[in-house]
């Protein structure tokens, strides 16, 4: 259980870091023009030239195999809900201050009951 | 207005590709790692089951809807917020209840059904605010 918690806290902190670190790079790679098979490899061939990109693989990558340990020792239908909450409560924090996004209230209020109903969907 | 409601369809189909992705994903994942047994953290432990894991069809099969997840999850990023997103995509959580329902058999407690349907009103909310809320202007030179 203790090895099962301090994992999923790891998982946490490099899922969210890597998010909003590929989110930062992502806008300064601009979207496609079109979302045609052309347009969508050369944006994909420009997102991996940006280097917030490969600050947030790493993270992803880790927190991927840490995912994939939590399978291993726990039901999916605890280890995914769980592993949901960090969007919400770390990611939509770093997504106000880190990336200057507006949370309206509305969306508050949406974010909230997310994660009010993710809490529940991880206890049951 | 013709423009705003492009980019919200536009948002919502990508989010709609990424949850698919994700969740069939997953439960290739979870499928395949059941098939390895529980990890044991050891040196040789870990060897052994990364060597499993790379020889396992099923977690091959989930790696390649994890990639459709990143691709698709790269480009919404390139105009969307974060924080519209993300929320937005929880919708994944009713698909994969009933995943979980149909492919895996597990049984869903009446708490879990009320925390799918929060969770469903709360993405309808934020799936009602503008998708973007940052300028374009306000792009890092890449």
């Amino acid at each position: 259980m203790i090895r099962s918690l301090l994992v999923f806290l790891l998982f946490l902190l490099t899922s969210t870091g890597g998010e909003i670190a590929i989110t930062y790079g992502m806008k300064a790679t601009g979207e496609p023009e079109r979302l045609r098979l052309r347009q969508l490899l050369t944006f994909l061939g420009r997102a991996v030239r940006n280097t917030w990109f490969w600050v947030g693989i790493p993270q992803l990558a880790l927190s991927f195999y840490l995912l994939l340990l939590l399978l291993s020792w726990e039901p999916i239908s605890l280890v995914i809900p769980a592993s949901a909450l960090n969007p919400y409560v770390f990611g939509t924090l770093a997504a106000k201050y880190v990336l200057g996004e507006q949370i309206s209230p509305q969306r508050w209020a949406g974010v909230t009951l997310v994660c009010a109903g993710v809490a529940l969907v991880a206890l049951s | 207005m013709g423009h705003d409601l492009r980019v919200r369809i536009k948002t919502l189909v990508m989010i709609l590709a990424m949850v698919v992705c994700a969740n069939v994903g997953d439960l290739m994942l979870k499928r395949g790692m059941s098939q390895i047994g529980a990890v044991q953290l050891s040196s040789a432990g870990l060897q052994h089951a990364f060597r499993l894991t790379v020889t396992n069809g099923t977690i091959w099969i989930g790696i390649l809807f994890l990639i459709g997840f990143t691709i698709s999850y790269m480009t919404v990023m390139s105009w969307a917020d974060y924080s519209y997103v993300m929320p937005a995509g929880a919708f994944g959580y009713a698909l994969l209840t009933l995943l979980a329902v149909l492919f895996l058999h597990e049984t869903v407690s009446p708490r879990r059904w009320i925390g799918v349907v929060l969770i469903c009103i709360g993405v309808s909310l934020v799936s009602q605010t503008k998708p973007r809320t940052t300028e374009a202007a306000r792009q890092v030179a890449a």
